[in-house]
């Protein structure tokens, strides 16, 4: 984990990859069916210079290993049946995030911070849904804010009853913001307290401890300080026996290096091309010629299946967006290569029962929320050479607009197949022909039964997939104009109209943790009872009391 | 219910007997004491008669009524320092404002909080101590044993009084915990990491009456300051009885000393140990083992629970009125961090650097303390001095915990430490001797062999008082 200074862009670039041999704040332990990830924040670690993450505090350096933590083991030690997440600190578990690293952050990379862990702990819950492999916070000590969100993201607690340990949310009361990282409502929505328990749990600093954060159901068990090895192997063990055993052998995830190249980021199936006086970024998906045909010749192939390695280039690339290119307003998507690829590989993924196989589904299905879930404009743009098959038609339908080139004599190629038909689903439950289509699900039926032929432009604007479709002449103006337009607009309002636009239809956890809570929290980030002078969040740690406005908004 | 005079059984200035929500609540804790005191307070002494000041006004000569009394009988009062109504907040954000007579909801987490952490440690040294009773060096001690005793139970109830008083069910639960944490338990000990050390001999009571209590003091002090008035009085009261732990654990020591200086002057060139007296070096293992441990009570040196603590003026610093500027915001504090393996040098802001400010005058105070002993070998034409060590020097809390310091507070590697650990920390054999001499002298007015006699008896009775009833 690393920040350097050696590309264009932002100043200092995040970079995403971390492998266990280099690991500065946990310790991944695997013992047969079981896994022991224990959390020892390096308090000198900090991504950037300014703080200390001390008490197990975290920055985005602690979660991006922690992502990549749950990635391994659900590639590399997919028969592990137990997860128990613990911390090597005295007398505290976690305490969250680290609010020095909040408060000298600028509201943007505050905002991608917050979205990133919402992502990583919906990951673990994803693994729990999918990977065969249970989740436990082993809680040896006090777990706040930040601390305790982990823990329920996990499947179950248990807390260490040494009648001092507690889990909080102090961010009301200490800080004058909200427990963001889907603190309020998994509280509500997984865990179902009482909504008047939450408010009270919510305002208390301190937190609740003992057989009252049991009998709440804030955890699920409390074991005494001198059972406490024991209770945590014992609940480990249960918990594991509770899932099938797996004979499954793991690959090696290695790591996503990409090259820069004057104004391109390349990497093998993904580039990045900028137009930074533009602020456009061109990112091109590629399939490859050739691939494997079955699900046994795919796991041999490892992390260099091109689909999982396409994918997991295009989540990097993603985050490199979000992170390391603030000022880039709008993102043109191409999809490219061998369609017949697509359709094999989307063939294999959908009907094998092979864990690898499922495993990169899900990983597809992870990196296309994140693309949903990124504050970039997005343009699909289907001209010459493209190929929008598939898995890389859900591009096409995650962005914001089409612009699909249909003139006679130039091939574009679209198609569907199985990924199109809900096992690629949207944070809100739901396919995204589904919820483009929410209106009338007929024309989501239609666009399905296209079956394995691939269709052109003309017969995509048909099935009310394109939002532009131009000829030739019309071709550069248009898509100029509307790339020229969208630059222009305000990024704010920009970024609430896509987030509004792009999650028509039901609600879930997950889109109320970003349409809802983030978004409020992202509103109280920018006010002055957070962040103004007498903030509590600027506050917080100094000799000031925060002041503040007393008007209800 | 059967009616309770509250006044005889309790005596406090409280107005207890029309406090109805008090009185209900303390009729349900008060078995809970009592089976707490017979369970983990002194062991086997419940039924004899022990010369006891008990506190039984705020009157003049009131809080110190002496008389035989049986332990578990003691009337645990409650006694607030006489207050008047116009008692301003003396430092902080409300500087000036009318002190709070009740709990300002802003800061009821908060203020509950230190309240529970001060109270755990009243109840935490009883535990510690409980079996000492049984190797008293005199019946002189055994007695001073028992109100250093009596009284931690009585600054227990003071806190559990503010709990009751103040904060409503909650309280009734955090006073009920404090009986349940058990000092040095494997599921539950107490909060802080010093009263779950074992205080297994009287070398190790004096020290822990000397430094620990004094800790005690110091958070006294500034709690006593705090804008919550009934807070600040309780406080207050307390510091009188306070006092006189302090002074068992300063001529506790000041005595160990005195008899080793004699034995050394009556046999030169002699090993103390064979006339069981203790060497002075072993004082000095055991002095820099407390004094470094009860170093730590005062936390880390940046803190942001001590500048809101300050800020919202609920602890002030030790004698607040002698500073000049009693919002602390302009000035900062220098203090050396310990960061990354270096020293450094660094201004904080001062509200921030609190616990270091109050660990400043406790340091202060043990100084003075060491000095007194230094007089004791002096006097007696024996050539020793003791030392107070460098408050780097053996910590576990805050930046000094993450690297070994000498007691000069030089920074010296794990190699070094570890060659020199049995020269300054007590050595198992060290803990064996002093153990070995823990034989109890019951006899009126006759002292163990590694102890003198003090110059002066309590209340001013004479030395060989029956000071318990055996």
């Amino acid at each position: 984990m690393t920040a350097t200074a050696t590309e264009p862009g932002c100043a200092e670039r995040i970079s995403f990859q971390a492998s266990p041999e280099t690991y500065r704040h946990w310790t991944l332990a695997v013992d047969g069916d079981l896994a022991t990830l224990t959390m020892d924040v390096d308090p000198g670690g900090g991504l950037k210079e300014g703080y200390e993450l001390k008490l197990n505090s975290y920055d985005l350096g602690v979660d991006i290993e922690l992502a990549d933590c749950i990635s391994r083991l659900r590639f590399e030690h997919p028969q592990v049946r137990c997860v128990t997440i613990t911390g090597n600190s005295d007398r505290v578990f976690c305490a969250g995030a680290n609010i020095v690293m909040l408060r000298t952050s600028q509201h943007g990379f505050k905002v991608n911070f917050c979205k990133f862990t919402n992502e990583t702990r919906l990951y673990l819950e994803d693994a729990s849904e999918n990977s065969n492999m249970r989740f436990l916070a082993a809680l040896n000590g006090t777990a706040s804010g930040g601390g305790y969100e982990l823990a329920i993201a996990c499947d179950k607690i248990l807390l260490i009853d040494d009648r001092n340990s507690a889990v909080s949310y102090p961010e009301v009361p200490l800080l004058g913001v909200l427990p963001g990282t889907g603190g309020l409502t998994r509280i509500t929505d997984k865990r179902q307290l009482r909504r008047d328990l939450c408010d009270v749990f919510a305002c208390v600093a301190e937190g609740i401890k003992g057989k009252r954060a049991v009998e709440w159901n804030l955890v699920d068990r409390i074991a005494p300080l001198s059972k406490w090895e024991e209770e945590v192997a014992s609940m480990a063990r249960k918990t594991a026996d509770e899932l099938p055993l797996r004979d499954v052998q793991g690959i090696t995830l290695d790591p996503i290096v990409g090259v820069w190249d004057g104004d391109e980021l390349r990497y093998k199936f993904v580039t990045l091309k900028f137009d930074r006086a533009a602020r456009t970024v061109q990112l091109e998906l590629r399939a490859p010629e050739e691939c494997p045909t079955s699900a046994a010749a795919a796991h041999g192939q490892g992390s260099n299946f091109w689909a999982l390695r396409a994918f997991r280039e295009l989540d990097e690339a993603l985050l490199e967006l979000r992170f390391n290119e603030p000022e880039i307003a709008l993102v043109l998507v191409r999809a490219t290569g061998s369609a017949s690829t697509v359709q094999t590989t989307d063939a294999l993924l959908a009907d094998s029962d092979h864990w690898f196989t499922r495993e990169t589904l899900h990983l597809q299905k992870r990196v296309l929320k994140r693309l949903d879930l990124t504050a970039k404009s997005f343009y699909a743009v289907v001209d010459r050479g493209t190929a929008f098959v598939g898995s890389f038609l859900e591009l096409l339908l995650a962005c914001d607009r089409s612009y699909i080139l249909n003139d006679p004599d130039i091939e574009v190629r679209l198609g569907v197949t199985a990924a199109n038909g809900g096992s690629l689903p949207m944070s809100n439950g739901i396919s995204r022909l589904a919820t483009r289509f929410l209106a009338d699900p007929e024309l989501a039926a239609a666009v399905l039964d296209e079956g394995p032929q691939l269709f052109d432009a003309e017969r995509a604007d048909e099935l009310g997939l394109a939002t532009y479709a131009p000829d030739e002449i019309d071709w550069e103006d248009e898509l100029r104009i509307a790339i020229e337009e969208r630059a222009a607009f305000s990024p704010d309002a920009l970024t609430g109209m896509e987030a509004n636009l792009r999650f028509a239809g039901p609600e879930t956890m997950e889109t109320k943790i970003f349409g809802r809570l983030s978004a409020w929290q992202n509103w109280i980030f920018q006010r002055p009872n957070a962040v103004g002078e007498r903030g509590a969040l600027t506050c917080y740690g100094t000799p000031q009391s925060p002041e503040f406005s007393r008007l209800r908004t | 219910m059967t009616a309770i005079d509250y006044s005889q059984k309790i005596p406090n200035n409280v107005n207890l007997s029309s406090d109805k929500r008090l009185q209900r609540a303390l009729e349900n804790w008060q078995p809970d004491y009592i089976d707490w005191w017979q369970s983990a307070g002194p062991t086997d002494f419940s039924q004899n008669d022990i010369y006891l000041r008990t506190a039984v006004s705020v009157e003049k000569d009131g809080w110190a009524h002496f008389d035989y009394v049986k332990m578990p009988d003691y009337r645990w009062g409650i006694f607030l320092e006489p207050g008047t109504s116009e008692r301003k907040i003396g430092f902080g954000d409300h500087a000036e404002e009318q002190a709070w007579q009740e709990v300002p909801g802003e800061y009821r987490n908060w203020l509950r909080r230190l309240i529970v952490t001060q109270a755990d440690t009243e109840p935490a040294s009883v535990e510690q101590q409980r079996l000492l009773g049984h190797s008293a060096p005199s019946l002189y001690d055994l007695r001073n044993l028992f109100q250093v005793n009596v009284e931690e139970g009585r600054h227990l109830w003071a806190m559990v009084y503010l709990l009751h008083s103040y904060f409503g069910r909650d309280g009734r639960e955090e006073a009920a915990e404090l009986l349940e944490r058990r000092s040095g338990n494997a599921d539950h000990p107490r909060i802080l990491g010093t009263f779950n050390e074992p205080c297994g001999d009287w070398l190790s009571f004096f020290c822990f009456t000397m430094f620990t209590d004094r800790d005690g003091k110091f958070q006294l002090l500034a709690l006593a300051e705090s804008g919550f008035d009934p807070l600040a009085r309780t406080c207050r009261f307390m510091l009188t009885e306070e006092a006189h732990h302090l002074f068992v654990g300063q001529t506790g020591i000041g005595r160990v000393i005195k008899r080793t200086s004699e034995v050394m002057v009556e046999n030169p060139g002699k090993d103390v140990r064979e006339y069981g007296a203790i060497p002075l070096d072993l004082i000095q293992r055991y002095i820099n083992f407390w004094a470094s441990s009860s170093t730590d009570l005062y936390g880390a040196e940046i803190s942001s629970n001590a500048a809101n603590f300050f800020r919202s003026g609920l602890k002030g610093r030790a004698y607040e009125t002698r500073y000049e500027d009693h919002q602390a915001l302009e000035v900062p504090y220098a203090v050396d961090r310990f960061i990354d393996g270096k020293l450094d040098r660094q201004e904080v802001p001062m509200r921030n650097a609190m616990n270091e400010v109050l660990r400043d005058e406790y340091i202060k105070d043990n100084l003075k303390g060491i000095n007194y002993w230094n007089r004791i070998p002096e006097k007696e034409g024996v050539e020793f001095e003791f030392h107070l060590p460098h408050r780097r020097f053996n910590r576990t809390i805050g930046d000094y915990a993450a690297g070994r310091f000498d007691l000069e507070g030089q920074l010296i590697d794990e190699a070094t430490w570890n060659s020199k650990v049995d020269e300054w920390l007590p050595t198992p054999e060290d803990y064996e001797f002093v153990k070995s001499l823990m034989i109890p002298e019951r006899e009126r007015g006759k002292f163990a062999s590694w102890i003198a006699a003090p110059p002066r008896g309590i209340n001013s009775q004479n030395i060989d008082f029956e000071y318990a009833k055996l």
